[in-house]
């Protein structure tokens, strides 16, 4: 036997003792079930970063943005307008330097197809405090099918590194229970831009 | 051929070596002195990214606050930069150099370009720098576009690179040497074999670096008008996360390279080894995939297929390592005639080597705390859970500080009376150092791990949301954990500042070595490990049981493998808790 600064005698491809291989076999089956998670939890699973996925010009998003908000504002706060798409609905959600627009109301139970974009820089979305991260790229749209399962008034933390106020980029999200929710404006005949 | 059995001759007779009295090897004065000089300046670096850490820290723990946003995020560019890159690569060199040109009693292929290519290094890294303190690159260590720093930033790091580059050509130039010069016998040892996967995946991972810097450097002075975002990160990482896996391989050979200086350790089998270390070249670069799995720019398969690697094939390298490593430690103990029971060769280890205490913490906190956490964030689903939050900082402080640069630091104390050929100064701290500076990562990474569960951010100025518009209220428990990371953070830099001290002092003001020395010399080299003749038969009958020759080792990586399963599920358990996202 050598040590490893050796150069190791003759032929040194020799078979490996029994305890060695057990290990390598239990660590290339563990392995195994580490692959076969991701396929699984896609098929069985109810949390998947899969969504529709699309280049975007930044621009046409904040377009889409607007008119979003438009056909759905209900209030102002902060500044930000503060919008209630019905269930079902294509959400809007921009990120800029510093700020996330708009303020989103969501009904828990109701499915949204969430789109995250940004005008400028890389953002970051997480949802505080359930602790759902998702990156926010400009020049791509990232539209993910949520569904919130608990009410809440929760915060979007940029998490994302975006600039000298990057601290100060807080949005917000309420999550209503359906029945404590306001009456909605019916959807336009368009459903949103899709 | 006939032109270099010309040129060779004269080549070797000017080459100048010397023998080491402990090892029996020939080492070149080229390689000596290429050695010193990486290592110094890694050194430097390390002082410079030391100093920005505790710039980072102070920050960060909002008890203290210390620096206002714009120097928050300057020096955490800093801190970054001096790090990962500079204070490792220049390491990584000085590693390439002593595992061909040393390990191999070889002259260095081409001293001369090796000197430019260390100067251009140099030249990069000051320049970077330079850049980085003016406040003329405020984009933290990724610079993701359109993010811009100036371009003497981007240049800066393209010279390094290219440095960089020549090295690891003059490493694999200078193993040829060796080999057509016979200055060894058989396969080079298992450390340069180790140290040739580092120089691939080397190869590789500057490859994408020029293929991203580049691109970016002519966007900065204009000539190229947009580089795109999402390409920009998959480039980038591929850069950015493969260099980590540098890191891994040139660790791991750290590892065979100091279990043998410190308790003799055997390789139980070079098949396996060696197998495992290519697995590491095949599979690493993928890892780039790691950063982008809630990212738009990609699907699912592209994701599932590229965060593992290929199915954990060099995750499965890791794991065997994990094995063998230890596993060749103990045998090297019980031949040296520790052997009883399951742990007497733990019992009875040289726990007052630095060498041999910073192997262990290297071992044990890279394993259990870097790779658990490693893999089961680099999951696809989980990673929603993970992504940007302060558990990913908390990863890969416990891969790559208590990790590699533990490792290094472990290295350290055994190339300063190899190659330096002084005595460790300040003996006393340098043996509690590994203690110091292990325990405060560990804490330190641990925190920060829990407290991004929380959902706290990575790379965030003010947690207390101050000029926000919206409050954001986490839980008590955040502010505990964060206090404990402060500390154990502090706890690390005394350690990360005793290292500095010991090896300035030893190295510029050091006593000369000096045969017998027992004080200031690790235990590896005072006494180096010896088998005693009776233990060689006794192996070889365990090696018969079903344990194998290393029972001990077999219980450790079970233990490991149970706490691997379970924080891997209780991860899932944590993610279906949430919205549902599809």
């Amino acid at each position: 036997m050598n040590t490893g600064i050796q150069a190791p005698p003759g032929i040194w491809w020799k078979p490996a003792h029994r305890s060695e291989k057990v290990w390598v076999g239990i660590a290339f089956a563990w392995c195994m079930v580490l692959f076969a998670m991701m396929p699984l939890w896609h098929l069985k699973g109810e949390q998947n970063p899969a969504g529709l996925r699309y280049k975007v010009d930044p621009q046409r998003y904040m377009e889409r943005t607007q008119e979003f908000i438009t056909a759905y504002q209900v209030g102002e706060d902060n500044g930000i307008p503060v919008v209630a798409p019905p269930p079902g609905s294509e959400v809007y959600l921009v990120g800029m330097m510093w700020r996330w627009t708009p303020v989103l109301k969501l009904q828990k139970g109701a499915t949204y197809r969430l789109h995250l974009s940004s005008m400028d820089v890389n953002h970051g979305f997480s949802l505080y405090p359930i602790n759902a991260n998702f990156q926010v790229v400009p020049g791509y749209d990232y539209g993910l099918k949520v569904t919130p399962t608990e009410t809440g008034d929760l915060r979007i933390v940029c998490n994302e590194f975006c600039g000298i106020g990057h601290h100060m980029m807080v949005g917000r999200v309420i999550v209503e229970d359906s029945a404590a929710a306001p009456a909605v404006p019916a959807a336009p005949a368009n459903g949103g831009a899709e | 051929m006939t032109g270099l059995a010309e040129k060779t001759p004269g080549a070797v007779s000017r080459a100048v070596f010397r023998i080491c009295p402990t090892t029996g090897l020939k080492v070149n004065s080229q390689a000596d002195a290429l050695i010193k000089a990486h290592a110094v300046v890694a050194t430097v670096s390390l002082l410079v990214g030391g100093i920005a850490a505790i710039g980072v820290l102070l920050t960060r723990w909002q008890a203290v606050h210390l620096l206002p946003a714009e120097w928050f995020y300057r020096i955490l560019t800093i801190h970054g930069m001096s790090m990962l890159i500079f204070f490792i690569i220049f390491f990584e060199m000085a590693v390439l150099y002593f595992a061909s040109a040393v390990l191999l009693n070889s002259r260095v292929a081409t001293p001369k370009l090796g000197w430019a290519a260390f100067g251009l290094m140099v030249l990069g890294a000051v320049m970077t720098e330079v850049e980085m303190w003016r406040g003329k690159a405020d984009v933290l260590f990724t610079s993701y576009v359109p993010l811009r720093a100036s371009p003497a930033y981007y240049l800066g790091i393209i010279l390094f690179a290219v440095g960089a580059l020549v090295t690891v050509c003059i490493f694999f130039g200078t193993l040829v040497v060796a080999r057509r010069e016979k200055t060894y016998r058989g396969s080079v040892p298992l450390v340069t074999f180790g140290a040739m996967t580092a120089a691939i995946i080397a190869v590789i991972t500057l490859g994408h670096g020029a293929a991203i810097y580049i691109p970016t450097f002519l966007w900065s002075i204009g000539v190229i008008g947009n580089v795109d975002p999402e390409m920009y990160r998959m480039v980038w990482w591929a850069l950015g996360h493969s260099s980590q896996q540098i890191n891994v391989a040139a660790m791991v050979s750290i590892w065979y390279l100091l279990g043998a200086l410190t308790v003799g350790a055997v390789v139980l089998n070079e098949k396996i080894s060696r197998t495992a270390f290519v697995l590491y070249i095949l599979f690493i670069s993928m890892a780039s995939a790691h950063h982008l799995l809630v990212d738009p720019g990609f699907g699912p398969a592209w994701k599932v297929w590229n965060t593992s690697y290929a199915m954990y094939l060099a995750v499965l390298a890791s794991m065997v390592h994990g094995f063998t490593v230890p596993a060749g430690m103990e045998v090297g103990q019980r031949l040296r005639g520790f052997g009883k029971g399951l742990f007497e060769w733990l019992r009875k280890a040289p726990w007052g080597d630095p060498g041999f205490s910073s192997l262990v913490f290297s071992v044990v906190v890279f394993g259990f705390v870097g790779g658990i956490t490693g893999v089961t964030f680099g999951t696809e689903q989980i990673n929603i859970i993970a992504h940007n939050t302060l558990r990913i900082p908390g990863h890969f402080h416990a891969t790559v500080v208590s990790g590699t640069a533990m490792a290094f630091m472990g290295l350290t104390y055994y190339v300063i009376p190899l190659i330096f050929r002084k005595q460790v100064a300040f003996w006393p701290l340098a043996k509690i150092q590994p203690y110091l500076f292990a325990i405060g990562m560990l804490v330190f990474s641990m925190a920060m791990t829990f407290a991004g569960t929380f959902g706290v951010p990575r790379r965030h100025w003010d947690i207390s949301f101050t000029d926000a518009p919206f409050d954001v209220q986490f839980s008590p428990a955040v502010a505990l954990l964060i206090g404990v990371m402060a500390l154990g953070g502090l706890l690390a830099a005394a350690g990360g500042g005793i290292y500095i001290l010991v090896t300035v002092w030893s190295v510029f003001f050091g006593k000369p070595l000096v045969a017998g020395a027992v004080t200031g010399v690790p235990q590896g080299i005072s006494s180096p490990p010896r088998y005693l003749p009776e233990t060689v038969k006794t192996i070889e009958d365990e090696n018969r049981s079903a344990w194998g020759m290393a029972p001990g080792t077999m219980v450790l990586v079970f233990v490991f493998l149970a706490a691997f399963v379970t924080y891997y599920f209780v991860n899932w358990k944590l993610l279906a808790a949430l919205w549902r996202i599809h």
